[in-house]
């Protein structure tokens, strides 16, 4: 699904990721662990296609092609979802009239027909009502006045709509209690498919107890320094970063 | 006004010089009528076109901008094609001015049982008063020329208690190449009620200007919203003045939307003359290519207890330059005043500019008044958040530009108003897109 190989980029003159090695094959759930300024939000950013960064070498295949030069709409639509650390808040912009753009916008890339209002509608609802998404919060512009929890939920029944094929959740745990942590790990889980992978960043390891990843990457000055299992989250949970920020240093 | 007397006239000033002096006889009205014309006119020679050193015009030097004086629309024979009405869809009745004569066969006055229209060139026969009523503190040489030359428009009375069912639409339609000089009178009585939309197209390639002036007289507790659509043809100049007097507790809400003309000019003043009364003052400017668009807002708290809400907001591409000039006076009465003004510009080229010079003037100690502008491109946050999600840029963009415009087009209160001036936003939002994909 995903290969990023001997990935460099940069911003103006810093260089931020040095030489990025992972793969993740279909259906598979990776976290990538690391401590702050590793580089775990940039990789996001730059699978995801945002401009600011400048890729120097290295190459990112998506289902064997490669991306590096295909807009941030066009990998949506190809399949890459992105759930954001801050969703961002649109005054003026409903949220459904966004959940339409973006869901038809990727429709019509793909070369699929629109979907009817009707059966848009029945969609979000179905959707909604698993993440606790109310009415009254779709009725609202994009994301304005939402709590930290609401916005980690309309970013999770986006995704839910969206039905990408690799779906990179950046933070997603950060500014979460224990109870709207249940809520969105439950909304991922259950979009766990054999046919979706999942990249998972985050710096505690609490949020894997419950989105279990078949595979843990630790991340520490813009690489990938360590692979393994879950038990590795634990580990350095235990230990922490410190061995690693200085292996880097 | 610039103190120092004037030796050299502008081309266009001889012109309209000539033009007077040739019309002067033919202009019609009474006797005082004539003489109001001649000391307009004095007063606009001795000032000549404003020009960058004149504070109300720093950002739209018309001695510089006005190369040339089409000819006065008298006497001139013009057939020239009507152009596409904006409005279409949109229930309201129409007076319709074309050339800037009032054309009651073409006008649909339905629906508008209570109100009486009359031409206005009756008015100037008859030396009605309210003629230069409103214009008494305005000391502009645009508005001075309108005196000197108005022939046509028209006026509007909704008598006291009547609530004018229809909205009223004042069209100005102007066909052809000439200098077109508008006097419109708007009198609503107390405790009436009116909607109009004042709108303004002309025949796209002709270099026509127009110089609309309108004075309203609004009564105690009536309510009244004003709409204006300034989508006049792309080689014209718009030059148009809107003064009102609000009394007291009255309710006026307003909207210009500038998308039209090379160069256009829009003037609000607004004076409380009665307590406890509301006005809300939006703008919504959309202009590209080389346009030039001024929105000029005045508003005078003359009386105690008067609020005011300002919200304008302009979109610049290509290489327009959007300028907003908003001045509120507190008078030293005009106690417990509650004025906020917010200018927010949104620029969607580099070579685009955007120019606010927000002016509090306040002599009173116990009002509330603030006022804030900002300029800015689209959020690069925002922008990325939409296309991660797939939407193309172009319609992200437009998504976010339309939300920006809304705030000001909503802010009218108008449901039928704010569809379908919001359709006209997306019409230029779709036309900027579609030229981004050729």
């Amino acid at each position: 699904m995903l290969e990023i190989r001997n990935l460099h980029a940069s911003v103006g003159d810093r260089q931020i990721l040095r030489g990025v090695d992972l793969v993740v094959p279909t259906g598979e759930v990776h976290a990538i662990m690391g401590p702050n300024g590793s580089g775990k939000s940039t990789l996001s950013y730059v699978l995801s296609g945002r401009d600011g960064y400048d890729i120097t070498e290295g190459e990112i295949l998506f289902d064997g092609k490669e991306i590096i030069d295909m807009p941030a709409e066009e990998r949506a639509a190809a399949g890459i979802f992105l759930a954001f650390q801050y969703p961002l808040e649109i005054p003026g912009v409903a949220t459904m009239t966004f959940l339409k753009a973006a869901l038809n916008a990727q429709r019509k890339a793909r070369g699929e027909a629109e979907l009817t209002t009707p059966d848009f509608m029945r969609r979000v609802k179905v959707a909604a009502e698993k993440l606790n998404v109310t009415q009254e919060m779709l009725r609202r512009p994009l994301n304005v006045g939402f709590s930290g929890g609401e916005k980690k939920r309309n970013e999770i029944l986006q995704m839910a709509l969206l039905e990408p094929k690799l779906a990179i959740l950046d933070e997603t745990d950060s500014g979460l209690d224990i109870d709207a942590l249940r809520v969105v790990s439950d909304g991922v889980n259950a979009l766990r498919s054999p046919n979706r992978s999942m990249l998972v960043i985050t710096h505690y390891q609490r949020l894997l107890d419950h989105i279990v990843p078949d595979v843990v990457h630790v991340m520490s000055a813009g690489r990938i320094v360590r692979s393994g299992g879950p038990e590795l989250a634990l580990e350095l949970e235990a230990n922490g970063y410190a061995g690693y920020v200085e292996a880097a240093a | 006004m610039n103190a120092q007397p004037r030796i050299l006239r502008t081309q266009a000033e001889d012109t309209l010089a000539a033009e007077f002096a040739a019309a002067r006889t033919q202009l019609p009205g009474s006797t005082a009528i004539a003489s109001a014309r001649e000391a307009a006119f004095a007063a606009f020679q001795k000032v000549g076109l404003p020009h960058r050193r004149v504070e109300a015009w720093k950002y739209t030097d018309l001695r510089a901008l006005l190369r040339s004086v089409p000819p006065l629309a008298l006497d001139i024979a013009v057939d020239g094609v009507v152009p596409a009405d904006p409005l279409i869809g949109f229930d309201r009745a129409r007076i319709v001015i074309i050339d800037g004569v009032f054309r009651p066969e073409l006008s649909d006055l339905s629906g508008i049982e209570g109100a009486t229209i009359t031409p206005t060139v009756e008015l100037l026969r008859a030396d009605d008063a309210r003629i230069g009523a409103r214009l008494g503190a305005i000391d502009d040489a645009v508005v001075s020329l309108n005196t000197a030359l108005m022939v046509g428009g028209v006026a509007i009375d909704v008598p006291e208690g009547v609530t004018v069912a229809r909205a009223i639409e004042i069209a100005h339609v102007t066909t052809a190449a000439i200098g077109v000089h508008v006097r419109n009178i708007v009198t609503v009585g107390a405790d009436a009620s009116l909607r109009v939309v004042e709108s303004h197209v002309g025949s796209v390639g002709s270099a026509y200007q127009a110089n609309v002036v309108t004075e309203a007289t609004i009564g105690d507790r009536a309510k009244v919203v004003w709409a204006k659509l300034q989508a006049e043809g792309d080689a014209s100049v718009h030059l148009g003045t809107l003064a009102v007097s609000i009394g007291k507790e009255t309710q006026f809400d307003h909207l210009v939307l500038m998308t039209g003309a090379t160069v256009s000019r829009s003037q609000t003043f607004v004076t409380f003359t009665g307590e406890f009364a509301r006005a809300g003052l939006f703008g919504a400017t959309m202009i590209g290519g080389r346009q030039h668009a001024d929105i000029m807002l005045g508003v005078d708290h003359a009386v105690p207890n008067g609020q005011s809400r300002e919200r304008f907001k302009a979109v610049m591409d290509g290489r327009a330059d959007g300028i907003f000039q908003g001045r509120i006076v507190v008078r030293p009465d005009a106690q417990k005043v509650d004025a906020r003004m917010m200018t927010q510009g949104l620029l969607l080229s580099e070579e685009s500019s955007f120019s606010a010079k927000p002016e509090l003037e306040i002599f009173a100690d116990d009002v509330q008044c603030a006022h804030g502008a900002t300029s800015g491109q689209i959020d690069d946050d925002m922008l990325f958040y939409l296309l991660s999600r797939g939407i193309p840029k172009a319609e992200a963009e437009t998504l976010l530009v339309t939300a920006f415009l809304a705030e000001a087009i909503e802010g009218l209160g108008d449901e039928a108003i704010g569809a379908a001036f919001e359709a006209i936003a997306g019409q230029w939002l779709a036309a900027r897109g579609s030229e981004a994909a050729a």
